[in-house]
């Protein structure tokens, strides 16, 4: 048989001859084959433990994320509200990443979470399997004479080898992912540890390599949009729908409400009378 | 006959089954042939429903060898290019 039920069934059928020709008498065998699928099963439940923790991981990490992002938010309001528009926008643009990053994680850890249900449910599966092994092996051993035997073990172990493989690919498949998703969260934790998603009023005016890589990141309808919104809250902004800031448009006093503007004249002209 | 579909389980088919499951075969292997992506992932998707609606789960505590195992679901052309060529899973 070609393909990968080929390939995959001469592995098994190596696998089991080699174990089945290991011991001279069956008692042996089947004694050889129980312990090597307890192993395997010790395997799985070390496998489930790997996904949960980076499962815990992840979630610490969303949640350090989701602090950024109010924090972020927050800053931007601030600098909005104290006429810094470059620094609002730089504080948008880290909560895009920031928010992107967010997403991704969420996906992670469903993907995970989807790994672990499996993985659970597969080691559940060998441990049936396993303990009709176990009482099949005490049948054969009492009941059948070496050479029978022989043919009753090659069969249970070909149906335990099979499941034992078919774990063993999950358990790889899960591991490879959480490999990828490890060196992912690195990535994403030397960016914090770098100060990207850190306290901005520590930053200058002037533009850094970190803000331009995150310009490129983060998408800036988004980020224009948001800071157009967060203006229109605040009352301030360039483009105000009813036009009452008048002269305020983009300028120092953009920053400045409206309400504040108007009683701010009126004593220069008092004085002035 | 009892199929199994890798990282999932095993499913017992009647033997009648192997010829609707052998001509989803040949159709996975001439779109991997050909090299379209699009119909692959289709019927190798039908392959996956066509053994989890026809087949009966076989119970966890039986113990016997599949007579065909299937790629785990989510796998992709690029994962099984090298079953899906010649006489596919199912050899004529």
């Amino acid at each position: 048989m070609p393909g990968l039920s080929g390939r995959m069934s001469v592995v098994i059928k190596a696998k089991i001859s080699k174990l089945l020709d290991r011991a001279e008498d069956p008692g042996e065998t089947l004694e050889y084959s129980y312990q090597k699928q307890i192993e395997l099963l010790q395997n799985v439940k070390k496998g489930i433990a790997d996904v949960v923790t980076s499962k815990k991981r992840l979630q610490i990490q969303e949640e350090s994320i989701r602090q950024q992002v109010v924090k972020l938010d927050t800053q931007a309001r601030q600098a909005l509200a104290a006429g810094q528009e470059d620094l609002a926008r730089t504080a948008l643009e880290r909560k895009n990443v920031a928010q992107n990053e967010l997403q991704s994680l969420d996906g992670q850890i469903a993907d995970l979470q989807k790994q672990q249900e499996q993985l659970t449910d597969s080691e559940q599966k060998l441990k049936t399997k396993i303990e009709q092994f176990r009482s099949k092996k005490e049948v054969i051993k009492a009941q059948y004479s070496a050479a029978e035997a022989q043919v009753r073990i090659s069969e249970a172990a070909t149906g335990v080898g099979e499941e034992m493989a078919d774990v063993g690919l999950a358990m790889q498949r899960a591991l490879d992912k959480t490999e990828n998703m490890k060196a992912r969260a690195q990535a994403v934790g030397e960016l914090e540890a770098a100060g990207t998603f850190d306290d901005l009023t520590q930053l200058g005016s002037g533009e850094d390599d970190i803000d331009r890589q995150l310009k490129q990141l983060s998408s800036s309808t988004e980020v224009d949009a948001e800071l157009e919104k967060m203006k229109a809250e605040l009352g301030t902004g360039s483009s105000p729908p009813a036009g009452e800031l008048g002269a305020g448009a983009g300028g120092d006093s953009g920053a400045r409400q409206a309400g504040d503007a108007a009683p701010a004249s009126e004593p220069s002209q008092g004085s002035a009378q | 006959m009892i199929v199994r579909i890798a990282t999932e389980g095993q499913y017992e088919l009647l033997e009648n089954d192997v010829e609707a499951l052998n001509e989803l075969d040949n159709r996975a292997v001439a779109a991997c042939e050909a090299g379209d992506e699009e119909q692959f992932s289709q019927v190798f998707q039908e392959m996956m429903d066509f053994v989890r609606r026809n087949g009966q789960q076989m119970a966890d505590d039986r113990l016997e060898g599949s007579d065909v195992i299937l790629p785990p679901p989510d796998s992709t052309m690029e994962d099984v290019r090298d079953d899906f060529t010649g006489e596919g899973l199912i050899p004529e």
